[in-house]
């Protein structure tokens, strides 16, 4: 007699199966439940029209939208003549459009007509020349760890990949599995690292009560913090807030660090961009790397040359010696090659061409300062606007915080009252991007802070 | 500011160092990529007669990289005409729609009744990883069968994921062709309702692929089981010529009734290997279910990159979009499947008026980039250090790699390190 054939008619993906018993009693049950067609035996193979095709995804729930991208998705939706965008982290010109970079048109033009190029793979690592750079420009040409050979430099999906492979490396190989984050930080951060395989802990870094920095609970935070743990660090222009430390006290910050050998994990997403020169954004990074300490560091081009959708950023790990330095590399390459093989190549060799041309370089610094400044030009209008209008509160933060983000202050309810009233798209934290506003839609926004901070508390 | 900097930075180098110590002593170096590796150790050969026949890259009969015409047209008219913001997480919506008429057919119901979960992807590794991070998240409990043999990363890939790996036959050495009746048993033995990775067409690394006929006793079987078929399919177009042939077997199992999952690249079919392009889909019952699934791909690929390259996917749609560019692409895709088609043939002509005493029918039997020759270790151990020729030491040729100039070399050496086997 034939052995009854097992039927599988539950979803692979059912969650709710989660353990090897539960598996095994539903196969059982599913004896005596003969809800589809007899499949064929061991012998002979017959299709049936009805087969167990039910879904491997029956179970499966709409995850929700990413709260920071979907603001866009929102905005893209609402027909309104006056909709404002200041969700995610785009700039945008006085006349809210994009903007490619003059000196990337003509790279990417130089690149087109270049008929020698070609599309091969590139190494795992990515562009060697890229990645030397990329390592010139975080840690400064004369940067002794870069002359002795102590840094490696991977090619990285940006910021977000740079971030991810340097989790995955910590997660395989460093003996600590805990990293710190700031409160509050980039949404994604969490997740990037808890999916690398590390733990997620926090450190104080917003007071809400000065709209600044919480000194002494950051301080306190990381001594408390077991030695050896990772701690990621806003290079400048911390996202969402815009408050970063002074140079004094990222000296402390530094020394703590040190003191109870917490290894720095900086995210430098806006080189550049904060205060308008390059070398002043990067002082943190250059100053932890100048007690000839290891560190971690991803660096984006997203922000600083415009180059968002391509893609394009580094991992820098700065180890003691050349040769552990080598030996890391070795295994950066193996976290890299089972998630995407080798890095996309296009983004890539439009940095590296404006990075190795003096005069393409020179340009990039003018219009990256044209960028920053027409962003502090905008904190300053509508912290004016604000004033005019007699707002009630303290918003002298918003000329005080720096880079692309300000953090208003605003609660939730406030800024769904925007959202509702004014059309203004911004993340439920308060974030507001200043790279979208322009002068003629700041009196807008100012007009639906004061209703919100009037109308609700 | 720079002078508090400066004083602040002599003063740090000093008592900095003194309480350091490196984390990463203790990391052993990482062994070499065994594809990758090949080509770094040819391009570091000084040798006037060395051939790269390792790593699944095109190359013209003078043994050049290429970059098709249509591709070249394409990033003309992408070039100074658009903005380089984000992509959705998902990816390009146009390439996506145009990666799976490609793959599922022009007019296919599935595309029409919205059913197919789909996104852009890092090519296939990418999708793969994307694939397998899926499966760990919605079945704890998952695993996946891989053939033996199959390209090196898909270990890496389910490894890396935290999926388990298990086998089944596929390759049968005796015969250099399908084990298929070990396959088949594999299949039946495997607890229902496995995960079964699946070559698409033109198998990576021994370019045997299963008849017709055997994809729908495949099919069947897998069908009886209630597995689930992953096909990985990395070379449409290049394994015959023509893409909807090559596409033969994942039109069996849709006929068939499979929900399917998929992962296709435009690496080698377009040439776009180094921007990193692909598509990852899933069949799903119904539009509702297609959204839930695809917004959970997107949770998946936001921690890991949040949002995937634009240019390539920019090329891919502005090619496969306009009517003219599909028509060359196509012309051009079986011009490369054309040429290797004939490598195989003067190969094997090759080493058999050389009076080898082995059969090599296998080498026309086989399709794709790459022929499994059958060498040993050994043997190609001494192509490399005698004859300066680099392939990868399972013995597996890349085809490509081959051309008018070199094959005669190339099957002197074969014959000279087989003859006495």
């Amino acid at each position: 007699m034939r052995p009854p054939v097992i039927l599988k008619t539950t979803s692979f993906f059912d969650s709710s199966y989660s353990s090897p018993s539960d598996r095994r009693l539903s196969t059982l049950a599913n004896h005596f439940v003969c809800a589809h067609n007899p499949m064929a035996s061991h012998d002979s193979i017959s299709a049936s029209p009805t087969a167990a095709f039910d879904s491997v995804f029956a179970q499966i729930v709409r995850a929700p939208e990413d709260p920071i991208l979907g603001v866009t998705v929102a905005y893209n939706k609402d027909p309104s003549p006056v909709k404002l965008n200041l969700g995610v982290g785009a700039y945008r010109t006085e006349e809210g459009k994009p903007l490619v970079l003059n000196v990337v048109r003509r790279v990417e033009q130089q690149l087109v007509n270049d008929v020698s190029r070609n599309k091969e793979y590139i190494p795992i690592t990515g562009l060697a020349d890229f990645n030397k750079l990329s390592a010139k420009l975080i840690f400064g040409s004369d940067s002794p760890a870069v002359q002795e050979n102590r840094v490696t430099t991977v090619q990285g999906l940006s910021g977000t990949g740079s971030l991810r492979v340097g989790g995955e490396f910590l997660a395989k190989h460093y003996h600590q599995r805990t990293i710190y984050l700031p409160t509050p930080t980039w949404g994604n951060h969490p997740k990037v690292f808890t999916l690398a395989g590390l733990s997620v802990k926090a450190y104080r870094y917003y007071a809400p009560s000065t709209r600044g920095l919480d000194f002494e609970g950051l301080l306190e935070d990381l001594s408390s913090a077991p030695s050896g743990s990772i701690v990621l660090l806003h290079a400048c222009a911390h996202n969402p807030t815009g408050v970063d430390p002074t140079l004094e006290q990222w000296e402390q910050i530094r020394q703590l660090i040190r003191s109870k050998a917490l290894l720095p994990f900086f995210d430098s997403a806006y080189q550049g961009f904060a205060s308008g020169s390059l070398d002043a954004d990067a002082q943190p990074v250059r100053l932890f790397v100048a007690d000839g300490g290891e560190l971690l560091v991803a660096q984006s081009y997203a922000k600083n040359m415009g180059l968002y959708g391509e893609r394009v950023g580094a991992l820098s790990i700065v180890c003691k010696s050349s040769d552990v330095a080598s030996r890391v590399e070795s295994q950066l390459k193996l976290v890299i090659r089972p998630m995407y093989s080798s890095p996309p190549i296009h983004g890539a060799s439009i940095v590296a061409a404006i990075l190795k041309d003096g005069n393409l370089y020179n340009e990039w610094t003018i219009e990256l300062k044209a960028m920053a400044d027409r962003i502090i030009s905008m904190r300053q209008q509508l912290f004016d606007a604000l004033v005019a209008r007699g707002t009630p509160g303290d918003w002298s933060h918003i000329i005080r915080q720096i880079g692309m983000f300000t953090f208003t202050g605003l609660n939730s309810e406030q800024v769904s009252f925007m959202t509702n009233e004014y059309h203004i798209y911004m993340t439920s934290d308060g974030r507001i991007s200043m790279a979208g506003l322009s002068s003629k839609t700041v009196p807008h926004l100012a007009d639906a802070i004061h209703a919100a901070v009037t109308r609700v508390v | 500011m720079a002078t508090l900097a400066a004083r602040f930075l002599r003063r740090s180098s000093v008592a900095g160092v003194r309480s350091m110590s490196t984390w990463f002593r203790t990391i052993d170096p990482a062994p070499k990529d065994p594809i990758l590796g090949v080509t770094e150790a040819f391009l570091a050969d000084q040798s006037p007669n060395k051939v790269n026949v390792g790593v699944g890259a095109y190359r013209d009969d003078s043994g050049k990289p290429v970059v098709l015409e249509c591709v070249r047209e394409a990033e003309r008219r992408i070039a100074g005409s658009e903005f380089m913001e984000y992509l959705p997480i998902g990816g390009s919506i146009k390439m996506v729609e145009e990666s799976l008429k490609l793959a599922y057919g022009d007019n296919s119901e599935f595309i029409k009744d919205k059913r197919i979960a789909a996104v852009q992807a890092l090519s296939g590794t990418g999708a793969c990883r994307l694939f397998a991070a899926f499966q760990q998240r919605f079945h704890p409990n998952a695993q996946i069968y891989i053939p033996i043999p199959t390209w090196a990363n898909h270990h890496n890939i389910w490894r890396d994921a935290g999926v388990p790996i298990k086998t089944f036959r596929y390759y049968y050495p005796e015969s250099r062709g399908l084990d298929f009746a070990g396959l088949m048993e594999d299949i039946k033995n495997a607890p229902d309702g496995s995960f079964f990775l699946l070559h698409a067409c033109a198998h990576n690394p021994t370019g045997v692929d299963p008849s017709e006929q055997q994809w729908r006793e495949i099919s069947s079987q897998i069908k009886a089981k209630g597995h689930f078929p992953f096909f990985d399919m990395a070379y449409q177009g290049f394994a015959s010529g023509d893409p909807e042939r090559d596409a033969k077997a994942i039109r069996i199992f849709l006929e068939d009734g499979h929900l399917i999952g998929l992962a296709q690249s435009y690496a080698k079919n377009m040439g776009l290997y180094g921007q990193r392009t692909g598509c990852l889909s899933l069949l799903c019952e119904n539009e509702k279910q297609a959204v839930a699934v695809k917004s959970q791909l997107q949770l998946i690929a936001r921690p890991m990159y949040s949002n995937p390259p634009l240019h390539g996917a920019l090329v891919v749609s502005t090619v496969l979009g306009d009517p003219e560019l599909k028509k060359l692409w196509l012309k051009e895709v079986k011009v490369m499947a054309d040429r290797i088609i004939g490598m195989r043939t003067t190969l094997r002509e090759n080493l058999e008026k050389r009076g080898s005493p082995l059969p090599w029918q296998h080498i026309t039997n086989q399709i794709g980039m790459f022929c499994y020759s059958g060498l040993t270790p050994d043997q190609v151990d001494r192509m490399t250090n005698e004859f300066h020729i680099y392939m990868t030491r399972n013995g597996r040729i890349s085809m490509a790699g081959l051309n008018t100039g070199n094959v005669g070399y190339v099957a002197d050496a074969i014959h000279e390190v087989t003859k006495s086997f």
